[in-house]
């Protein structure tokens, strides 16, 4: 069981408390409307699925209910950080050599 | 009386006896025995019957990697606990052990017969035969083989006891309980931090349980760490758990024990748990495992009587008890030569110690020698005598020559000592294979844990000791705890060893052909693991899986390291580059129960029950389970089955009128100056315009635009929406909503909530609903003027606040009665009692599902199924056709929602009226076709509709809508039932009743 | 390829063993092949077999960068069943039946497929309809797939609790008698025995770590780390780490890989006759013919390549195993373990040609892939080799996430209303 720390209750919470919501940075068009077929597929389908470092949403459903965002290694599974949903993408990573 | 191999003074268990059986024949144990230790004290060793062979078995070890000595404990008759190991149940007065796997008794075993036949039997045999012809594997040779294999037997009735659970916390975790434990803790409690300390065994030591040469703080080691216990259960912030075993190691320092509570005693009270599951997670893991003793691979090394040095040392040296009067020593290292030692200070005759290093030196070698023993250097026991019993070992110079053979009745063996670094691996670190020890330490760590002590690979005491009691002091200093006093325990004498031998002995070589164990419960044999290589099987996890070596119940505790360099050896490679097999959860076996703890029964799940189901149940209603919920199906009178009471319940509610709990349906509040907007996003229906006071039934699509609930919706005000979703679907919209809210759409100013639990819910339906209704209400007017038909007023009922809508599910005239959930009961039974002045009765689901099929209306889940969209199920008049967005509006744009011919929503009549067709039965439209059938729907709701004197159906048929009055065709095992399309309103097509 | 029978092993027993030839070969990789298959499971290896025996292509490399059978092919809980309710679905699914019965006659190696009866109870109305619909679509398919009654149910497998005061009773079950299980390894062995013995390489350790295309866009080989491997074809058969490989060729999958647990007991003498699953209270268990219970846990909510899951998975597991078999409580487990399942959008499997001229997939068979080896190895050996799928893959394309015909069996499960 993981232990995640919520951003916003600012505290480390088993992970029965949380539950995931996919990827993250995949934002619904403003004009969704009008998209190509490609970009809905893109958008709605496709995932990165990366075997290393994720962004990935998590929301604390069994705590304050809001909805996050979360670094973290899917090798190891180790968190390398958690940030406020509408948050930019992190540009450095906390430890991170590269 | 003391039992024959019981040494009158020695071992450290007081004498109260215990009576116990084993295979119906009864012994005395002594108060503190384990089964092994009170069986051998009556000089039983053969115990057990092999896995494949059925060889007979005796005791290997004295602990948790016991292979052989797995027996069936029986309580009573529920409590049947089958491959219990006798080496670590502690015996209780009364305690009746049977042996396993052997027919018909375990000196005469039938299956025995493998073993002279296992030429046959070789590593993997059976991917090789058993294929002719095709139909015999499941006719023949699977079911005996199934039944030769399994050891214990399965209990056959419900478990009478039950399981605890804790949850805890604390800064250093301490696992092991031996001299590296304890010295980790007492560093660790020093500083305050919490500290819990577990040990499997019954009295905690480690191996000062046999380590008769240590000494601590001036005394006996023992003695010590029972002191050392001692202090520790006296401070605040430790807690010692005894008999508990972390079996599991998970990420960011979760960690899974199990507390055996009361399998030690006799009589355990109801108050007791069995088993208790410990979940801790820990800011440190100290690991202070300890290390397994490896036995010899030579032929027939597994008779009964041949069994660990530092088992034979436990039994002695705690229990009191001689593993034989006249026992051989077989050793690649200095720890069996204690052993010898003590067994012969306790006058039990040594006959011989082989000793397979040429010239080995030490204190130990020369204490033996100084007592007589006759030790024999350069050679090797090449086989051991006896069937049942170990009678010999024939010892031969290790690179040959004459044999000899000296008569034993024991032979004790060591190896050399394999590292427990189970928990370390499974704790993700990496092992290292230390060339000059022979042996896999704990190398680059994962987590935040540090090994200490046998473990570690860290040798004698006061190394150990040293090396404990830093660890402990960091890991609390790391954990956050103040700077202790450091009183680190001194340590006055030691035993020391390490090396040893991994792999077949001399005599048991490529070149033979002898039955030399590596795996004893599997029997695998050297030269299995050799024809596995030979075989192609390179990698070791395909070893491990041709042989199964190292798979068996103590999962190659003692064999894994033979099995690794037996390999290696074969594919001349070095050890590391061959490679460990994973090391997995469980470290021991753990109960299912224990797992699972109180969620048994009705505490498997939670169940959700509405404030009027104590009224339904009072009155006899059939509940169905509906998600947690448990739902009022149908109320049957005196005399009813469920079809005449549904039939009763529909009739009346469209004469007269009826009662039904809606309770369980999602209620979401959607609330803020942007509440419409936001209801834009997330419904297909245009929200914008929707009069406060007045509702619109809503579609949620997801993204992909298939249908994800629906429910009717009441503007309350110009900011504040009560939707309703669908009974199961109440958790998922509400986490899809406020997703959309948080992440999608912050912008928008709404607050949800969700208000399932806060509103009791009563529909009240049918021509006389009004009446029944309105004496009871204050401050509305009930006119279809101004309360027509899909609206909602809030106003009060019984004195009680209501929100009360006026909608229907039926096609009648209805009412939705919301009320404060702790008045729903009260309020259910004032509307009860105005509608018996009508005649009106109390429906349950069957009835609401008739009653809405007979409308055409859906159910999402029922008559829609995740591939469905709006305009599939004939919704296309609740998508707005203006707008611009809304969640779901690009997915059902794509080319094949919108293509020809997708399946519709229609209803279907049988042509025989009488016929009610089955709720999933599929329809053609040829039914001469052969099978495979071209099939082009199926039926989603069916009903047995008594208002309309017949069946009536709906069904998702292709170009359904196109398909009006057509005939088609339902086949079902007893014949085809001919249906014709129709529209999906069975009842009041014009919808007058809805003012009726 | 030297026969095995019971002669054989007589003849073996005779002279200690010694006689057995490698059950495959471990060749050093050729600078280039007309087909790579990329991943040594019961897929890729059943690939490499059909191409050798169907398709007479035999310069094939299946290259697997730990050992062969050592992904889902050797962590899974050997389900075997077809009754699926899409003509999709139940297509290939029983395409992989008819194979499994007489794949040990094939391949000469007992994989052991025991039809023993695949049990799938219903607990509640909504899982009548759900399953009921599967029968009758089934038997319109040809595949038998029957109804019981709860004593029906219970007569079938004696151990499960049918008492009506359970938490959620048993009130029917779908019951598809030639489903069962068989021996995992085997099949991977069997598969890569038969390939090996055709002259198919399979090579071991060797991970692939880039793929390479020509200047006009199709593939040319790959990276790995024994060296650059040419091949005018690649097949992609890599599970959990499809789209890792896909990647790499540009290609961006609707996948996400997930941590799927499974555990076994100690072993017991025979008590589960069958295999019991169940969608409402999620757990599924068969026992082996070593005599341990099987036990497959649900899988857990977040990405990840790490093999391991948490206890609370498992924990759950056990409470829905111990709710229908309350006789179990008193067992142990003896061992549990993690694979890496790749999941689509539609829980169903992608079995095409990708935009990448020469790359095939053959991927996201999520948690039910055991079952289909013997079938999914066998179209994708035709994909590969006509350059055109098999009627019966021919649905599993990877556009149908853009025009919307997807194959969803888990919204045909739906959801409770």
């Amino acid at each position: 069981m993981l232990l995640i720390r919520c951003p916003y209750c600012e505290e480390e919470r088993p992970e029965l408390e949380f539950r995931n919501a996919g990827e993250a940075h995949i934002a619904r068009s403003t004009n969704i409307a009008g998209e190509s077929d490609d970009d809905f597929e893109k958008f709605f389908f496709i995932r990165s699925n990366p075997k290393g470092v994720i962004y990935e949403r998590w929301r604390h459903i069994h705590g304050c209910a809001r909805f996050f965002n979360a670094v973290r290694d899917t090798v190891t599974d180790k968190f390398v950080m958690t940030y406020k949903a509408g948050e930019p993408k992190p540009a450095k990573l906390p430890g991170a050599s590269k | 009386m003391n039992a024959a191999f019981r040494i009158p003074g020695a071992g450290r268990l007081r004498q109260a006896t215990a009576s116990f059986s084993f295979d119906d024949k009864s012994y005395v144990g002594i108060d503190g025995d384990t089964l092994a230790s009170a069986l051998l004290a009556n000089g039983v060793h053969l115990v057990g019957r092999s896995f494949k062979y059925h060889r007979p078995r005796g005791f290997l070890s004295a602990g948790a990697e016991e292979p052989n000595a797995l027996v069936q404990i029986v309580r009573d008759d529920a409590r049947k606990t089958p491959n219990v190991r006798a080496t670590v149940q502690e015996l209780y007065d009364g305690l009746t052990a049977h042996s396993q796997n052997r027919w018909p008794s375990l000196a005469f075993d039938v299956g025995a017969v493998n073993d002279i036949a296992s030429p046959l039997f070789s590593a993997g045999f059976y991917y090789k035969t058993f294929m002719w012809p095709k139909s015999a594997w499941k006719n023949l040779y699977e079911p005996k083989i199934r039944a030769a294999a399994g050891l214990g037997v399965s209990p056959d009735r419900p478990d009478p006891d039950h399981y605890a659970a804790r949850y805890a916390h604390c800064e250093v975790l301490v696992l092991g309980g031996g001299a590296a434990g304890i010295a980790a803790a007492l560093a660790a409690a020093e500083t305050g931090v919490r500290v819990i300390l577990a040990d499997e065994q019954a009295e905690f030591g480690g191996s000062l349980r046999f380590e008769s040469g240590a000494k601590i703080e001036g005394e006996d080691g023992f003695a010590w760490a029972q002191g050392a216990i001692a202090k520790l259960k006296a401070m605040d912030n430790v807690h010692v758990l005894p008999r508990t075993t972390a079996f599991g190691y998970y990420a960011q320092n979760f960690v899974g024990l199990v507390e055996r509570v009361s399998d030690h005693l006799k009589s355990p009270g109801r108050e007791l748990a069995r088993e208790r599951l410990w979940q801790v997670r820990a800011r440190r893991v100290v690991l202070a495992t300890g290390a397994i003793e490896r036995h010899m691979v030579f032929a027939d090394n597994d008779r009964p009587g041949i069994m660990l040095a530092s088992a034979a040392r436990t039994y002695l040296n705690h229990y009191g008890v001689a593993v034989g009067r006249n026992v051989g020593v077989y050793t690649a290292n200095d720890s069996a030569y204690a052993a010898a030692i003590d067994l012969k200070k306790a006058g039990v005759n040594v006959a011989a110690i082989v000793d397979l290093r040429d010239n080995p030196t030490g204190p130990v070698i020369d204490e033996a020698r100084a007592l007589g023993i006759e030790i024999n250097f350069g050679r090797a026991v090449i086989r051991a005598g006896g069937k049942l019993r170990v009678s010999s070992m024939t010892v031969q110079p290790k690179n040959g020559g004459g044999e000899r053979t000296i008569p034993v009745d024991a032979i004790l063996m060591s190896a050399g000592w394999t590292p427990s670094v189970h928990l370390f691996s499974q704790s993700r670190g990496k092992v290292a294979f230390n060339e000059e020890t022979r042996r896999f330490v704990p190398g680059t760590y994962a987590q935040d844990c540090v090994s200490v002590g046998a473990c570690n690979g860290t040798d004698g005491l006061a190394a150990t000791i040293d090396e404990a009691y830093a660890a402990g002091a960091k890991a609390a200093k790391d954990a956050g705890g103040r700077a202790g006093k450091s009183a680190k325990p001194k340590v006055d004498a030691s035993e020391s060893w390490s090396r040893g031998m991994l792999g077949a002995a001399p005599g048991a070589g490529p070149d033979t052909t002898v039955k030399a164990f590596v795996d004893f419960q599997n029997d695998v044999t050297a030269k299995d693991i050799r024809q596995a290589v030979h075989e192609g099987m390179h990698s070791i996890e395909h070893v491990k899986r041709f042989t199964t070596n190292g798979m068996a119940t103590d999962q190659g505790k003692t064999s894994n390291m033979h099995g690794l360099a037996i390999a290696a050896e074969t594919l001349g490679k070095p050890i590391p580059q061959v490679g460990l097999t994973t090391f997995r959860a469980p470290y021991t076996p753990v109960t299912f129960g224990s797992i699972v703890g109180h969620a048994r029964g009705a505490l498997f799940d939670p169940t959700r029950r509405t404030a009027i189901h104590p009224w339904a149940a009072a009155q006899g209603a059939v509940f169905e389970d509906v998600g947690q919920w448990k739902r009022a199906w149908y109320f049957p009178k005196a005399g009813e089955d469920m079809h005449a009471a549904v039939d009763r319940e529909c009739v009346t509610v469209r004469k007269v009128a009826g009662l039904f709990d809606a309770s369980t349906l999602g209620k979401i509040e959607v609330v803020g100056p942007d509440a419409a907007k936001f209801m834009e996003l997330l419904y297909t229906n245009p929200w914008e315009k929707l009069e406060p006071g007045r509702c619109r039934y809503g579609i949620m699509l997801r993204e992909d635009g298939f249908i994800y609930d629906d429910g009717v919706v009441g503007r309350l005000a110009p900011d504040r929406f009560h939707v309703t979703t669908t009974t199961g679907g109440a958790p998922r919209v509400m986490h899809h909503m406020e997703d959309y809210l948080q992440t999608e759409f912050p912008h928008l100013n709404v607050w949800l909530t969700s208000i399932t639990e806060q509103w009791a819910v009563i529909a009240v339906q049918g021509p006389k609903s009004r009446d029944i209704i309105a004496p009871l209400v204050e401050g509305i007017d009930m006119s279809d003027e101004a309360l027509p038909h899909m609206s909602v007023r809030e106003g009060k009922i019984c004195g009680v606040p209501t929100r009360l809508f006026r909608m229907s599910f039926t096609g009648e005239r209805g009412f939705e009665v919301n009320v404060p959930a702790d008045y729903g009961e009260a309020v259910w039974e004032a509307l009860w009692a105005e509608g018996q002045k009508h005649g009106t009765c109390a429906y349950g689901t069957e009835t609401m599902h008739v009653l809405r099929a007979e409308k055409g209306y859906i159910i999402v889940g029922q008559d829609t199924d995740g591939t469905v969209t709006p305009n599939d199920a004939g919704l296309d008049w609740a998508v707005g056709k203006k707008k611009t967005d809304f969640v779901g509006i690009r997915g059902m744009a794509r080319a094949d929602l919108v293509a020809k011919g997708r399946k519709q929503l229609v209803g279907l009549k049988t042509k025989d009226p009488k016929v009610v067709l089955e709720e999933g039965a599929q329809i053609v439209d040829d039914p001469k076709q052969a099978i495979p059938m071209k099939m082009i729907g199926h039926v989603t709701s069916s009903y047995w509709s008594e208002n309309c004197g017949r069946s009536i159906a709906l069904a998702l048929v292709a170009g359904g809508r196109d398909r009006m009055g057509q005939t088609l065709y339902v086949p079902m095992p007893n014949g085809t039932i001919e249906v014709e399309v129709t529209g999906m309103v069975f009842v009041d097509e014009k919808g007058e009743h809805l003012n009726g | 390829m030297k026969k095995y029978s019971v002669f054989a092993i007589a003849r073996e027993a005779m002279r200690g063993h010694k006689g057995w030839e490698e059950q495959w070969t471990s060749p050093e990789p050729k600078k280039e092949y007309d087909v790579i298959i990329v991943g040594a499971g019961g897929h890729g290896l059943a690939t490499a077999y059909y191409l050798a025996t169907e398709h007479g292509i035999t310069n094939v490399a299946v290259l697997e960068k730990g050992w062969l059978g050592g992904g889902n092919t050797g962590r899974n809980t050997t389900i075997i069943r077809s009754n699926y309710l899409y003509d999709e679905s139940a297509g290939i699914y029983d395409h992989a039946l008819k194979l499994w019965d007489g794949l040990s006659q094939e391949l000469n190696y007992n994989v052991m497929y025991s039809a023993r009866g695949v049990m799938m109870l219903a607990h509640n109305v909504h899982d009548v309809q759900v399953l009921k619909r599967h029968v009758h679509a089934n038997r319109l398919n040809g595949i038998d797939n029957e109804w019981l009654t709860p004593e029906q149910a219970k007569e079938f497998c004696p151990p499960l609790n049918i008492a009506r005061e359970a938490r959620y009773p048993v009130v029917g079950a779908a019951l598809q008698r030639r489903g069962g299980t068989a021996r995992h390894d085997a099949v991977a062995w069997g598969y890569a025995r038969g390939a090996s013995a055709r002259g198919v390489h399979i090579i071991q350790n060797c991970e692939v770590t880039g793929v390479k295309r020509a200047a006009n866009g199709a593939v040319s080989g790959v990276e790995t780390t024994r060296g650059f491997i040419g091949a005018k074809k690649i097949g992609v058969v890599a599970a959990g780490h499809s789209s890792v490989i896909m990647n790499m060729a540009g290609v961006r999958m609707p996948l996400e890989s997930y941590p799927l647990q499974a555990l076994v007991s100690e072993p017991v003498k025979p008590v589960v006759p069958c295999v019991v699953m169940s969608n409402t209270v999620h757990a599924y268990i068969s026992q082996s013919d070593k005599g341990e219970l099987v036990i497959g846990a649900g899988t857990d909510q977040y990405v990840s390549y790490s093999q391991t899951g948490g206890l609370h998975i498992l924990q759950h597991t056990l409470d829905a195993i111990c709710e229908m078999f309350p006789i179990f409580t008193r067992m142990k487990m003896l061992r549990s373990w993690g694979g890496i399942v790749d999941v689509t959008p539609d829980r169903s499997p992608i079995l095409a040609k990708t935009p990448v001229k020469g790359l095939y997939v053959n991927c996201g068979w999520g948690t039910g892939g055991f079952k289909a080896t013997p079938g999914s190895g066998n179209v994708f050996a035709h994909t590969i080799a006509k350059d055109d799928p098999h009627p019966i893959n021919a649905p599993f394309t990877l556009e149908r996430f853009r025009t919307g015909r997807l194959i969803d069996e888990a919204a045909a499960a739906a959801v409770a209303h």
